[in-house]
């Protein structure tokens, strides 16, 4: 297990190398830079220069792609100058935001989604199964962040149950803090309750198949047993696989609902810089969610050899 | 054994006829499969219905998608606007569908360069061993970035158009691509048939086309069902967020980002782009469903 583990961290080495390739290219193609942003709208051609040239944003490509990763190996993102502090710092104080938000999504959409998936499968063929998987297909075909504003129209505006957006953290109060996480968490999970609920169903169907799952029957086990102890476990590999996958469309779609919430997120820090022309917190927030990225991966790597012992002895 | 061939003219050419025969015969079988299939057919049906909104938007739309009239302002569903009116008195049922147009083409236009971009990568990869390593390696670095969260940096990068959203969401979705063509063409590669035509001296083009791609075409017109719902769904995403075709232009997420701001007094300019919008993902989820069942026959008892 140990020795997976390091090959597995080994194998992402070429992954963020690229990874801080492309961010550092893609900042590379714009055109036009914060100069004139941070100079005024009067700023002389000198002063311009002037502040290019303290920027170091006048230097070739190269030098700056060489001093950019200098920097990066030693945790330094760069200094954004519209927002007056180091890249580091501004990213670091929203990923919390950012993370409960995918954290509480992800628990949703797994409880849900499994829930509805062994439910759908137990009783197969049934209006049960027939209605949950409807449900489902609706689910991952709406789009979250239209969804996201038809439940605040709903709960925050017409019935008022909730807030319209906004973010109490939860160190000043538990209870606020769950109300402004409720509505975002519910809108980031809708999608992919309805991709878990899927892949459940049918890896559970295939299980349920099993002739191991007709002797435990046979045994005169009781079904919830047979079901969660037996079948789950097994068909538990796919559905990892899903919500690995589903971690990093939670944590992209967070981008997007901490907007329509107005969450005080990576992604609305890199909207809002997007719209200021700030590179290097563009740069830094999006290095920063791709690494987290890369780590769920990992994680999600383990987890298989936890339920699937050919897993590690494979590689 | 070529030279057997040679000598058999006549009689190759009916065999050639035979064979096409028995090809547009399977392809009948495969069609009436389709249609038979409830979900896919039901898909297609939205679809066609989603195109048509797009195609013909000229003469659906009661008014001009752009057109302000400051006498009917946030003005609620009625007779004269079905879906309502906006902050400047637009009728939202015109620009959404005109929206509709937006969606299509963008959707089709990446499916469109994804697909090639992916197929072209995909068998090179699979193909060109010392290729392969260098491709997947920058395919994975693309793909660790989750999500829309590239297509939103290159958009901005680049500019908000509709090219723009055209190229990052290509980028976006054609390394997923790249990697169920390259799949694809791995096992059909390791098959006798494709062994058989080496040996009987046919060139590395038509081996690629004629015997390879056309074999692992199923998985890829699959994966570009989805990534044309995908494609929908991401556009919506750039526009609201203020990188796709900037605001007057009338796309269902720059649609969905007015009714943003109005969400205290006019919930019907948001509902309804969102309705259209899960409407044609809808019918693209069902269409791909149904194709994958009938592909992909493993999965088949399982509906």
């Amino acid at each position: 297990m140990a020795l997976f583990l390091v090959r597995r961290l080994l194998s992402a080495i070429p992954v963020l190398l690229v990874v801080s390739l492309m961010t550092f290219l893609i900042m590379w193609l714009v055109p036009g830079d914060v100069s004139a942003e941070i100079g005024g709208t009067d700023a002389t051609a000198e002063q311009i220069a002037q502040i290019r040239a303290q920027l170091g944003i006048d230097r070739p490509i190269l030098e700056r792609a060489l001093s950019w990763y200098g920097n990066l190996f030693q945790g330094d993102l760069g200094y954004s100058y519209l927002l007056g502090r180091s890249v580091v710092d501004a990213v670091l104080e929203r990923l919390p935001v950012t993370l409960s938000l995918t954290a509480l999504a992800l628990v949703f959409a797994t409880i849900i989604g499994t829930l509805l998936g062994i439910l759908a499968a137990v009783r197969h063929n049934s209006w049960l199964d027939q209605t949950a998987m409807v449900a489902a297909l609706v689910g991952l075909s709406i789009p979250d962040f239209w969804f996201g504003i038809v439940l605040i129209i709903l709960f925050g505006v017409s019935l008022g149950w909730l807030p319209t957006g906004g973010f109490v953290p939860i160190t000043e109060d538990v209870w606020g803090w769950a109300r402004t996480m409720a509505l975002p968490a519910f809108t980031l999970a809708i999608t992919q309750m309805g991709v878990i609920a899927r892949m459940t169903r049918s890896s559970m169907l295939d299980v349920l198949n099993q002739d191991y799952i007709r002797t435990a029957r046979a045994k005169g086990m009781r079904g919830p047993t047979v079901i969660f102890k037996h079948a789950l476990r097994n068909a538990m590999v796919p559905i990892i696989t899903v919500v690995g996958v589903t971690t990093g469309v939670l944590l992209s779609g967070a981008v997007v609902i901490e907007q329509v919430f107005s969450l005080p997120g990576v992604g609305r820090l890199i909207i809002g810089s997007i719209q200021r022309r700030d590179f290097p917190v563009i740069q830094g927030g999006l290095l920063v969610t791709a690494c987290v990225f890369v780590f769920v991966n990992i994680v999600v790597d383990m987890l298989y050899g936890v339920f699937d012992p050919r897993v590690r002895d494979d590689r | 054994m070529t030279a057997e061939i040679e000598t058999l003219p006549e009689d190759g050419g009916s065999l050639r006829r035979q064979m096409r025969k028995a090809r547009w015969r399977a392809f009948g079988v495969f069609l009436k499969r389709l249609v038979a299939h409830r979900s896919f057919l039901i898909g297609a049906i939205i679809l066609v219905l989603f195109s048509a909104v797009a195609l013909f938007a000229d003469l659906l739309a009661p008014y001009a998608p752009n057109r302000n009239n400051y006498r009917f302002i946030l003005m609620p569903p009625s007779a004269e606007f079905w879906f309502g009116t906006d902050g400047y008195g637009r009728d939202i049922l015109s620009r959404v569908i005109y929206g509709t147009r937006v969606s299509l083409f963008i959707g089709v236009t990446v499916v469109l360069f994804t697909g090639i971009l992916g197929t072209l990568l995909g068998t090179l990869a699979s193909y060109v061993s010392w290729l392969d390593a260098l491709i997947m390696r920058g395919l994975d670095g693309l793909m660790a970035f989750p999500g829309v969260l590239l297509a939103i940096a290159l958009a901005s990068a680049l500019g908000p158009s509709e090219i723009t959203v055209i190229i990052a969401l290509t980028v976006t979705f054609t390394p997923r691509t790249a990697r169920v063509v390259r799949a694809g063409v791995l096992v059909v590669k390791g098959m006798q048939y494709v062994e058989a035509a080496q040996a009987v001296g046919a060139g590395h083009a038509r081996i690629i086309f004629r015997y390879i791609l056309a074999n692992a075409l199923s998985p890829l017109i699959v994966q570009l069902t989805f990534v044309f719902a995908v494609s929908i769904i991401a556009e919506a995403i750039l526009s609201f967020l203020g990188v796709g075709p900037p605001p007057p232009a009338p796309s269902l997420g720059n649609i969905i980002a007015d009714g943003r701001t109005y969400i205290q007094e006019a919930w019907w300019i948001a509902v309804f782009p969102g309705l259209a919008i899960a409407f044609a993902v809808l019918g693209l989820n069902l269409m791909g469903d149904g194709l994958r069942d009938i592909i992909d026959p493993r999965q088949r008892n399982h509906r």
